[in-house]
């Protein structure tokens, strides 16, 4: 499987997280949201021009910037 | 007197909840600014009269915004915790309660939103969870009331939970937790999520977005005027003229007439411009001001409940980033055009300091609250929508210029958006109307007293000629530099207290379109009235306050003056 970061991700796919290339503050952040190595996340929708992303963790919707998603390395399912 | 206190993530349903607990026998003070801020109310448990506090959300006992340190700075003051948790969301909500079990305090916790689990095809052991975190557990729907009664009998029973585990461990744990009291059936998307991923998708988030601020727009103009037409000017006219102009001839040419009633315009009251108390003190805030703030909070209070707004936040932010902002701080904004003061606390829902003072700065400069709006339509409504169009759009492109010069100007960077979208909800009628109702007591119990003591001086001043005085004494800057006629110094003075009356005030100076529209953008951008003054030294400090009203005195003149120029 192909591994990606969250922007390259298209829309309406999912992908399994693999790695958190951001510091120790960003991985808390990321992980009170549910989001940690292992978790599934599905891309929701990305804004034009370099804008955030929104992904799907379990029941939760979240909106990260650009930057923070593509420090999210996912690894493609199908 | 105990206090307990309702702790949990942002969005679970804590208010509504603390509206349950304490709407039975109970005096619920209202800070301003719900969300950031605490409330407090009071229940009775077991004849004993307890303390409840409504605890900003946060996700974590690790704070990151400020929004977040009031909440946990509460923490250390509660006897017992109401921990509140979304039902459809277990997983995540658990990492704050197995927080909160750490400190050992007791608690009892609340699975709310239970009934949204049902149409989510989530099951949840409540018996089985009560046993393995060591608390009492209750179902409840806030929103209609289920569940409160049992939550109500076994508040008395929190106590401090048993389960256990190390930082490090706390996330896995979380998931042994989960995957034994929860399972999860399969089901279909319902319309609501359906329309929650097209209105965040850029290609048909957008059009929804323009849409939507079309039809809000359109309805707040079509209720505020209309109760205006049809409702407050009939009354006034009919019912309240008359009468008020016996009171003038009983009282004959006095003091208390001229304080009370006014100046008679051709031998009859005219409520803008008459400047009594009980003329223009009353119609201002009352047949002016009062529709329009009611049909705005009607719309944005729909708007809020519904879910909407952070994603409007989330389409808007790579525009924002260019101010120096994230697509959160429309939420600020937003609140600032019913009423700068929320508008200044609900900053702190942003991240750092920076961004905290653009987005202060540019609400207490560039956007009118309602009161002003609704008198700035009132008095140059009758030019035609390029008039107004001009007032407004005039303030819209100093927003966006200042943004991209603070921006570039203040170090440092702006932090990107992280933020939790909710699902959509039909808001509950009965909470919006409740939350609407709130907001109209606000205005009318804190704006009409300084809208009456406004009028008040008005016409203290007039009798005393310290406007003649003042007015000579600016007259370079008002007459020179903004081409106004220098008694449009005493709107400036009158705007520090309160800026509907301001905007009212120019009605009897025969004032030119072009003269108008300057004014009233000066009025809007030169300095805040004296309850967001308040507020905004509170929240930026005295330098961050000195600060912006250097950039507001600059600012205002500089646009004043160029507008004095190409109109």
């Amino acid at each position: 499987m192909p591994e990606l970061d969250l922007t390259q991700l298209k829309v309406g796919e999912t992908g399994k997280v693999v790695e958190i290339m951001g510091g120790i503050g960003l991985i808390k952040k990321l992980a009170v949201m549910g989001v940690t190595i292992g978790t599934d996340v599905k891309k929701i929708s990305a804004q034009f021009m370099g804008g955030p992303v929104t992904i799907q963790v379990g029941n939760t919707q979240l909106t990260i910037g650009f930057g923070m998603a593509k420090k999210i390395i996912v690894e493609q399912e199908k | 007197m105990k206090k307990f206190l309702l702790v949990g993530n942002p969005n679970v349903g804590k208010s509504a909840l603390f509206c349950r607990l304490t709407g039975i026998n109970v005096i619920t003070s209202n800070y301003p600014g719900t969300t950031v801020e605490f409330t407090k109310g009071y229940l009775i448990l077991e004849g004993e009269k307890i303390e409840l506090i409504d605890v900003p959300g946060t996700y974590t006992l690790e704070p990151t915004t400020p929004a977040e340190e009031v909440a946990v700075r509460m923490l250390k003051e509660g006897d017992t915790v109401i921990n509140v948790v979304d039902a459809t969301n277990l997983e995540r909500n658990l990492n704050l309660t197995l927080q909160l079990i750490k400190r050992k305090v007791p608690m009892v916790v609340v699975l709310n939103m239970w009934d949204d689990t049902k149409h989510k095809g989530i099951t949840i052991n409540v018996e089985k969870l009560e046993k393995t975190l060591g608390v009492p557990v209750v179902p409840t729907c806030a929103v209609t009331g289920e569940g409160i009664k049992e939550l109500y009998d076994r508040l008395a029973s929190a106590k401090a939970g048993t389960v256990e585990c190390e930082e490090s461990e706390r996330w896995g744990k979380i998931g042994e937790i989960v995957s034994e009291v929860q399972t999860l059936s399969h089901r279909h998307h319902t319309f609501w999520e359906r329309l929650g991923d097209i209105s965040i998708k850029p290609a048909t988030g957008i059009p929804i977005a323009l849409i939507t601020a079309f039809l809000s727009f359109k309805i707040i103009r079509f209720i505020g005027e209309g109760l205006i037409g049809f409702v407050f000017e009939p009354v006034f006219e009919k019912l309240w003229a008359p009468l008020m102009m016996k009171l003038s001839s009983l009282l004959g040419s006095g003091f208390l007439k001229e304080i009370l009633i006014g100046k008679l315009i051709e031998g009859k009251i005219d409520f803008v411009e008459s400047m009594g108390l009980l003329t223009t003190g009353i119609f201002v805030p009352i047949a002016m001001v009062l529709p329009y703030v009611f049909s705005f909070y009607l719309v944005l209070s729909f708007l809020e409940d519904s879910g909407y707004l952070p994603r409007l936040g989330v389409l808007v932010d790579t525009f924002m980033h260019k101010i120096g902002l994230h697509g959160l701080a429309i939420i600020p904004m937003m609140l600032g055009l019913g009423c700068n003061v929320p508008g200044a606390l609900a900053t702190r829902v942003l991240e750092t300091k920076r961004e905290r003072f653009i987005a202060a700065t540019l609400m207490a400069i560039a956007v009118p609250c309602m009161a002003q709006i609704a008198m700035i339509v009132g008095l140059i409504g009758k030019y035609g929508a390029h008039a107004l169009a001009l007032v407004f759009g005039t303030l819209f492109i100093v927003w966006v210029i200042l943004g991209v010069f603070q921006n570039w100007l203040i170090k440092g960077d702006s932090p990107e958006i992280f933020v939790e979208i909710p699902p959509y909800r039909l808001p509950y009628f009965g909470a919006l109307f409740k939350k609407v109702w709130m907001r109209i007591k606000w205005f009318i119990q804190d704006a009409v007293p300084f809208v009456m003591l406004g009028v008040l001086i008005v016409n203290i001043f007039y009798s005393l000629g310290v406007i003649n005085f003042l007015g000579k004494i600016f007259a370079p800057f008002i007459t020179g530099i903004l081409g106004l006629p220098y008694e449009a110094v005493a709107a400036l003075i009158i705007g520090f207290l309160r800026k509907d009356v301001a905007v009212g005030m120019l009605a009897p100076l025969g004032l030119t379109m072009k003269q108008l529209v300057i004014a009233s953008v000066v009025l809007t951008m030169y300095f805040p009235c004296i309850a967001t003054f308040t507020v905004l030294a509170k929240e930026l400090g005295v330098r961050g306050m000195v600060k912006a009203t250097l950039i507001m005195i600059v600012a205002t003149f500089l646009v004043g003056a160029v507008m004095n120029l190409i109109l």
